[in-house]
C-alpha cells in the first residue's frame, strides 16, 4: 500500500525472507529454498533493476493514480466467488504424491549438498543484476 | 569436466573487473575469444585428454549433477561459435574499450547461463540458468541505451517475467505430483499418472512459457523489437543461440525426455509451429528494415523447428535439431551481413539501398549462401534439414502440416530474393559509391559460417551416415 516503488520491492523481498522461515519451521527445506531463491534473490533483483530505470510520476499523475487505486479492486471479491463456486462443484482430485517431511532441516546440508547447482545459478544471477544496474544507471549517474 | 563450462565463465568475468584496469581491457578480449573457441573444438573433440584429467579432484569438491549428451554437445558447439562471432563485431560496433570490457563480461555470465541449460538435468535448475540468461539478455538489448533499444528490453523483460512466473507454477504442480524435480524422476512418476488433470494443466503452462521464450507465434510481440534495436552483435546473439537455448531447446529436452509424447501435446506443436512457420514468412514479406525482416524470418525457422518436433516420430526430432543448428549457424551469418551493411551504408532500410553487390563483393556472396540456404535449396545445409522434417510431416501422416512447410519454403525463398535484388543488384547509387567491402573482423564470422553451411550441405550424406544416424539419445526416441 506505500507510494514508493523501491519500498514495495523491498517489502516482497522481506515478505518472502519471514515465509522462507516459516516453510523450514514446517518442515520443508526445499519449499524454503526455492522461496529464498527465487523470491527475495531474482524477482527482487529484476524488480529493483527495472524500478531504477523508470522516472518517478509528476504529481497530478499521483493524484490521479490514488483517486483511482482502490476502483481496481472491486472486481477481486467476485472473481473469488466464482473460483470458490467451481471448486466447491467441480471434483478435482489430484493424485499428489507429497515427499515426506524432510529428515534434515538444516539449510547447510540442503543448500550446499543438495542444490548446488542452483546455489552456483543464484550467484551468477546476482552478479548479472548488479552488472546490469551499474551499466545501465552509469551514464544517469555522470549526468 | 563439465562444470568447468560452467564455473569457467563465471570466474571469468569475476576476474575482469577486479583491480588494474588497464590490464583487464586488454586481456578481456583475448580471454573471452580462448573461451568461446575452446568451447568449440572441446565439442568438435570431446575425448581431449587434458581437460578431463583432474575430474576426480572437481568431482569430490562440486557434486554438480550435470549431464552432457548428444543434444547438448550440439548446442555447445553454437553456443561458443556464435559468440565468438559477437565477440569479433563487437570490435567495431563497441569501440570503447570500457564499454567493450562490460559487454564482454555480461557475454561471459550469457556464456555460463547457456552452457548451464543445456548441462543441468533437474528442472528448477533449469529454470535458474533460464533466468542467467535472461537477465543478460536484458543488459544487452539495452546496452546502447537509446529510448528503443530500452523499449524492446523492457517488452523482453515483461514477457520474459511472465514466463519465468508459468514456468515455475508448472514447477510447483510437477513438484505436487512427482515429489522430485530431476528429469528421470519427474519422467518416471508422469508414466505412473497419464490421465491426471494437475499433470495436463502443467505440461500445458510449461510448454506456453517455453513458447514464450522462443518468440513462437502467437507470442513473438518482443522478438521482433529486440533484434531490431539491439546493437548488431547482440542480435547475432538472441538470433544464433539466445531464443533456441531458452525456447527451443528447452522443449526439445524436456518433451522429448521429460513429458514425452501425446497426441494433445504434438497437436499444439504442430499448430503453434505451422502458425510460427507461414506467419513469420509473410511477416517478413511485409518488411523493409533489414533486421526486422531477419527477425520475423527467425519465427519462421524456429516454426519448422517445432513442427519437426511436433510429429513426434526420431526422424522429426532428428531433423529439429539439425535445423536448428543449420539455423544458429546461418542466421547468425545473416545478421552478420545485416552488420556488415550498417557499418558501411549506415542505413537497414532495404528500399533505400541498391547495387552494394559490386561494392561488398564478399558480403553479398555470403548473404546469398545464407539467403538461400534459409530458402532451403540444395546442397547448402538448410535444404536437407528441411527435407528432413517435411518427409518426417508426411510419413506420419501430417500432410496438411507437410504442404504448409514447403508453402512457408516457397514464401522464405520469396522474401530473400527481394531482400538480395533489392540490396545487392542493380546500380549502385551515388552515395555508396566510395562504400568499401567490410572490415575484416566483421567479414570473419560471414565467411566461416557460409563455409560451414556450404559443407555441411555438401557433405550431408557423410554426416548422416558419420554422425547423425549415430546419435544416441534422440533416435532412442
Amino acid at each position: 500500500m506505500t507510494r514508493s516503488l523501491i519500498r514495495s520491492a523491498i517489502g516482497l523481498a522481506l515478505t518472502s525472507a519471514v515465509l522462507t522461515v516459516i516453510m523450514f519451521r514446517l518442515s520443508s527445506p526445499f519449499a524454503a529454498v526455492f522461496e529464498l531463491s527465487v523470491c527475495a534473490g531474482l524477482i527482487s533483483v529484476l524488480f529493483l533493476s527495472t524500478i531504477s530505470l523508470t522516472h518517478p510520476i509528476t504529481y497530478q499523475e499521483a493524484a490521479q493514480h490514488q483517486r483511482e487505486r482502490y476502483s481496481r479492486y472491486f472486481v477481486l471479491p467476485y472473481i473469488l466467488i466464482v473460483i470458490g463456486i467451481i471448486f466447491a462443484f467441480v471434483q478435482v482430485r489430484p493424485e499428489l504424491r507429497l515427499p515426506p517431511p524432510a529428515a534434515q532441516t538444516d539449510v547447510r546440508l540442503v543448500l550446499w549438498n543438495l542444490r548446488q547447482v542452483d546455489l552456483i545459478g543464484q550467484a551468477i544471477i546476482l552478479l548479472a543484476g548488479v552488472f546490469g544496474v551499474v551499466l545501465l544507471l552509469k551514464e544517469a549517474h555522470k549526468k | 569436466m563439465v562444470s568447468l563450462l560452467i564455473l569457467v565463465p563465471f570466474f571469468a568475468a569475476i576476474f575482469l573487473n577486479a583491480p588494474l584496469k588497464a590490464l583487464r581491457e586488454k586481456l578481456a578480449f583475448g580471454a573471452a575469444l580462448v573461451l568461446f573457441l575452446g568451447q568449440m573444438l572441446l565439442m568438435i573433440f570431446p575425448k581431449a585428454g587434458s581437460w578431463t584429467a583432474h575430474a576426480a579432484v572437481l568431482d569430490n569438491l562440486l557434486r554438480f549433477p550435470l549431464k552432457m549428451d548428444a543434444l547438448s554437445t550440439v548446442l555447445l558447439f553454437c553456443i561458443g561459435a556464435v559468440l565468438s562471432a559477437a565477440l569479433l563485431l563487437s570490435l567495431r560496433a563497441i569501440p570503447q574499450d570500457d564499454r567493450r570490457l562490460n559487454f564482454i563480461s555480461v557475454l561471459l555470465l550469457m556464456q555460463a547461463g547457456m552452457n548451464g541449460v543445456v548441462l543441468v538435468a533437474d528442472l528448477f535448475s533449469l529454470y535458474v540458468f533460464l533466468e542467467i540468461v535472461a537477465v543478460s539478455s536484458f543488459i544487452l538489448i539495452a546496452f546502447d541505451k537509446h529510448i528503443h533499444a530500452f523499449e524492446a528490453a523492457f517488452k523482453y523483460l515483461v514477457m520474459s517475467v511472465v514466463a519465468s512466473a508459468l514456468m515455475l507454477s508448472s514447477i510447483a504442480m510437477i513438484l505436487l505430483v512427482s515429489g522430485d524435480t530431476s528429469f528421470p524422476g519427474i519422467s518416471a512418476a508422469l508414466q505412473g499418472s497419464p490421465d491426471s488433470l494437475l499433470i495436463a494443466s502443467a505440461v500445458g503452462i510449461f510448454i506456453c512459457a517455453a513458447f514464450i521464450k522462443s518468440g513462437l507465434m502467437p507470442f513473438h510481440g518482443w522478438l521482433p523489437d529486440a533484434y531490431s534495436a539491439a546493437p548488431a552483435p547482440v542480435s547475432v546473439l538472441l538470433a544464433g543461440v539466445v531464443t533456441k537455448t531458452v525456447g527451443i531447446y528447452t522443449l526439445l529436452r524436456i518433451v522429448v525426455f521429460v513429458f514425452g509424447f501425446t497426441l494433445p501435446l504434438k497437436n499444439i506443436l504442430l499448430i503453434v509451429g505451422a502458425l510460427s512457420a507461414l506467419a513469420g514468412a509473410l511477416a517478413a514479406l511485409a518488411q523493409t528494415d533489414f533486421k526486422r525482416m531477419l527477425a520475423y524470418s527467425s519465427i519462421s525457422q524456429m516454426g519448422y523447428i517445432i513442427l519437426g518436433l511436433g510429429s513426434g516420430t526420431p526422424l522429426g526430432v532428428l531433423g529439429a535439431v539439425f535445423h536448428l543448428f543449420n539455423h544458429a549457424i546461418f542466421k547468425s551469418l545473416l545478421f552478420s551481413n545485416s552488420a556488415a551493411i550498417e557499418s558501411r551504408a549506415g542505413i537497414r532500410n532495404i528500399q533505400e539501398m541498391s547495387g552494394l553487390g559490386s561494392r561488398m563483393p564478399w558480403t553479398a556472396l555470403t548473404c546469398a549462401v545464407g539467403s538461400l540456404s534459409t530458402a532451403g535449396m540444395p546442397p547448402l545445409a538448410g535444404f536437407w534439414s528441411k527435407l528432413l522434417i517435411i518427409i518426417a510431416l508426411w510419413m506420419s501422416g501430417n500432410y496438411a502440416y507437410a504442404v504448409i512447410a514447403i508453402l512457408a519454403s516457397l514464401l522464405t525463398l520469396a522474401y530473400f530474393l527481394y531482400l538480395q535484388r533489392n540490396v545487392f543488384f542493380g546500380k549502385a547509387k551515388e552515395a555508396f559509391n566510395k562504400i568499401e567491402e567490410a572490415e575484416f573482423v566483421i567479414l570473419l564470422p560471414a565467411v566461416v559460417f557460409s563455409a560451414i553451411t556450404f559443407v555441411v550441405g555438401v557433405a550431408f550424406p557423410w554426416i548422416w551416415n558419420t554422425l547423425l544416424l549415430r546419435l544416441p539419445g534422440i533416435f532412442g526416441v
